[in-house]
């Protein structure tokens, strides 16, 4: 759906930029009124050189309605850049012409694209590109197209060398950029450029153990070199999960991290994980431990493992669901009902389960329906 | 709630033309029309827009190579090309474009993996496998793409917590997970994903002020309480996030005096948060608004005059198929346990929906 692009982002940053810039904009164009060429800025209308274009105003459709306020600059940009559109003019003074409008409006992607055809159709030089690129990047970090321009040039020039630090630049200023993270995978994949990544990984969950995307390229990373079937592997990132959730205990992705690595073995299976984790309880409480916990029990259920009680896995998972939808995480008690329900459906010794409209759910329940009981 | 500043707020900003930001965002244009469509015929005001102008300014969107694009003199691109579909479905005018042409567009941008690039400059993202088959779905030709293809890339999207992102590797993100549940209904695939799971990150969104964030530790957007809680409601579990508090947040989104939503309380007011903050409230039982339905993000009624009506669990599919196939997929769902399976044919040529016992009609 178109709405998932980061509209909200890019219009906003535009807002904020080009708000200051229309001011300017209306004092360049009294200057330009009292003189019209020392010093001040000359519209492209005005332009010797454009003179043989025509510019093309833009069709908001069969009933325009009066304009008023455009900012003058950015209409005589757009209205040129129409003009060379239509005669698909491929000359050096349409390159510059792209480079004013992506200044004033980087979002447009039909500006992005035609510029492409013009680096190619010039021949000009991509590394001067990739500069521009940099400083549009570093200006707007969200922008979906110059991203994506930057992918094709690296592409063009078969050169990732500097893509891994200029990425790390970027990731300075914001750790959680979504596109950064895109690009930088990207690379990393396409030229295999995995030495050192885990590294500085680490360097970031130092500086913000919460950084989710710092956590998932941990995943990505190690899938695509070690993978996580070995278990001193495996060992070695549960206990460095471990330790970082000691640091900060409220730590959703640290807590997601651990699970995900532990889908495969079963939870209950890591010798010696129930313990560990039980000893956070008094010190490192969150409930998100207690949501572990609670999977663990589950896990240790369902592959009735001999190492455990059975019956106290049982009690003590019902007891924690009850925690958690009672005090500990009472946002989500319909989730906590929902899990303690399935518990006693499955595992229960038959006595009736508390009042509920929703049907009992089958083993292996998690593919089924939960029934909303507000449906008709 | 305040219904009547909303609608006063979208109708003005359609006929703002001289308006900066209007200008600004002209490289979204079709979106743009779409989101305050739709958002006005769930306010049940779709008649104080300008169909006729519309129609004609989709018709000057078309290429030659099908694709639309999401303003005059700008170039085709997926994201417009299904926005134009979802607007023309509104009108009931699908016919005004050259279908064909657009089907070809759409089956172009296939690639071998099976993703989709959202135009001929090859970007891939899991959000263009959702428009892909959205638009298909709405013009009832979802056969002409390599549909095994398509859904295995999706499911390799599919990361360790649960969720999707845009490509193989890339973080869990709301939007990309409301992308791939809302394709894995259309092309009947729910089964594939783990529902608890992904539930529980979905509701793990929801942050102690009741609004709703995009991936952890990140802050609320209204926008997210449509991404979330029409994946949630996908997957049949909207019910595991606080109701009450989510309402409210949304409700604080709103602009008294100007009318709209923003993306959080204070900020300024735009289109694409309006229809969100909207479509929130309507999945969540506002009974002011029409029905939204989840995947598409379009009224309900729209999508049953159309003959569409992808359900929200893992036993209900929604394919426009022949009728060969149509008998085989009955004689293996009767093998199936579940609700008592029938088959309701919609008013779309070709497309039968398979539904259960709770079905309306």
């Amino acid at each position: 759906m178109s709405s998932v692009e980061e509209i909200s982002n890019s219009v906003a940053e535009d807002l904020e930029e080009d708000g200051v810039e229309e001011e300017n904009t209306v004092e360049e164009a009294e200057m330009e009124y009292e003189e019209p060429v020392k010093g001040g800025y000359i519209f492209y209308r005005d332009r010797k050189e454009w003179a043989d274009l025509e510019p093309v105003p833009q069709d908001d459709g069969p009933n325009p309605v009066v304009k008023i306020a455009y900012s003058e600059k950015f209409t005589d940009v757009f209205d040129m850049f129409r003009a060379l559109l239509q005669n698909d003019e491929k000359s050096e003074r349409a390159f510059a012409l792209t480079t004013e409008a992506i200044d004033l409006n980087a979002a447009n992607y039909t500006v992005w694209h035609y510029r492409r055809v013009l680096l190619q159709a010039l021949d000009k030089d991509l590394r001067e590109e990739m500069k521009y690129i940099t400083a549009i990047i570093e200006d707007q970090p969200k922008n979906y197209q110059v991203w994506h321009h930057r992918r094709m040039v690296v592409e063009w020039l078969n050169d990732p060398s500097e893509e891994l630090q200029f990425v790390a630049e970027i990731l300075s200023q914001d750790a959680k950029n979504y596109h950064a993270w895109q690009h930088r995978q990207w690379v990393m994949q396409e030229y295999k450029l995995w030495d050192g990544e885990l590294e500085y990984v680490e360097e970031l969950l130092e500086e913000d153990v919460r950084n989710n995307s710092a956590w998932n390229q941990r995943h990505f990373v190690i899938n695509h070199t070690s993978g996580y079937s070995d278990s001193s592997i495996l060992d070695r990132e549960v206990q460095y999960t471990l330790k970082q959730i000691k640091k900060a205990p409220h730590n959703e992705s640290a807590w997601n991290y651990l699970n995900g690595i532990l889908q495969d073995g079963g939870l209950s299976s890591f010798p010696g994980l129930l313990e560990q984790v039980t000893e956070l309880q008094d010190t490192c409480s969150s409930p998100y431990l207690t949501a572990f916990l609670v999977d663990l029990y589950e896990d240790a259920l369902e592959t009735n493992s001999s190492s455990y009680d059975q019956q106290e896995m049982f009690n003590k998972a019902l007891e924690l669901c009850k925690f958690l939808a009672e005090e500990k995480d009472t946002i989500r008690r319909e989730y906590w009902n929902y899990v303690s329900r399935s518990l006693q459906n499955t595992y229960g010794s038959g006595d009736p389960v508390s009042a509920s409209s929703d049907p009992p759910p089958p083993p292996s329940s998690s593919q089924l329906p939960d029934m909303e009981p507000s449906d008709p | 709630l305040l219904l009547d500043e909303h609608a006063d707020y979208i109708a003005a900003y359609g006929s703002k033309k001289d308006d900066y930001e209007y200008t600004l965002s002209e490289y979204l244009r079709m979106s743009g029309i779409y989101w305050g469509l739709t958002v006005m015929d769930l306010m049940g005001q779709l008649s104080r827009m300008n169909r006729e102008e519309i129609i004609e300014f989709i018709k000057s969107c078309q290429h030659d190579c099908g694709g639309i694009s999401a303003s005059t003199g700008h170039d085709p691109h997926l994201l417009y090309t299904l926005s134009a579909v979802q607007i023309l479905s509104l009108y009931d005018s699908i016919n005004v474009i050259d279908v064909d042409k657009v089907v070809d567009y759409v089956k172009g941008l296939q690639q071998e993996d099976g993703s989709f690039a959202g135009d001929k400059w090859g970007e891939i993202d899991t959000r263009f496998s959702f428009c892909a088959v959205a638009t298909l779905s709405l013009l009832g030709k979802l056969d002409v793409i390599n549909m095994d293809k398509a859904v295995e890339f999706v499911l390799s999207c599919m990361n360790f917590d649960g969720g999707f992102g845009c490509r193989p590797g890339s973080e869990s993100h709301a939007g990309q997970i409301y992308c791939c549940t809302g394709f894995l209904s259309i092309t009947g695939q729910l089964h594939q994903v783990n529902a608890d799971l992904l539930g529980w990150w979905l509701c793990e969104r929801q942050l102690p002020s009741g609004g709703l964030n995009g991936r952890p530790e990140k802050l609320p957007d209204v926008c997210y309480s449509w991404w979330v809680l029409a994946a949630l409601k996908i997957i049949g579990r909207i019910h595991w996030i606080d109701k009450a508090k989510l309402r409210n947040f949304i409700l604080a989104c709103q602009d008294e005096e100007t009318g709209g939503f923003a993306d959080r309380p204070g900020d300024m007011v735009d289109p694409f948060h309006t229809l969100f903050g909207v479509a929130g409230l309507s999945l969540l039982g506002d009974e002011q608004i029409k029905p939204v339905n989840p995947v598409f993000c379009m009224p309900e009624d729209v999508l049953q005059r159309i003959g569409l009506q992808p359900d929200f669990t893992a036993h209900f599919v929604c394919l426009p198929i022949n009728q060969t196939h149509l008998i085989q997929l009955i004689s293996s769902l009767k093998e199936t346990p579940g609700p008592e399976m029938g088959v309701r044919k919609g008013r779309h040529t070709k497309c039968a929906v398979l539904g259960g016992a709770q079905d309306q009609g």
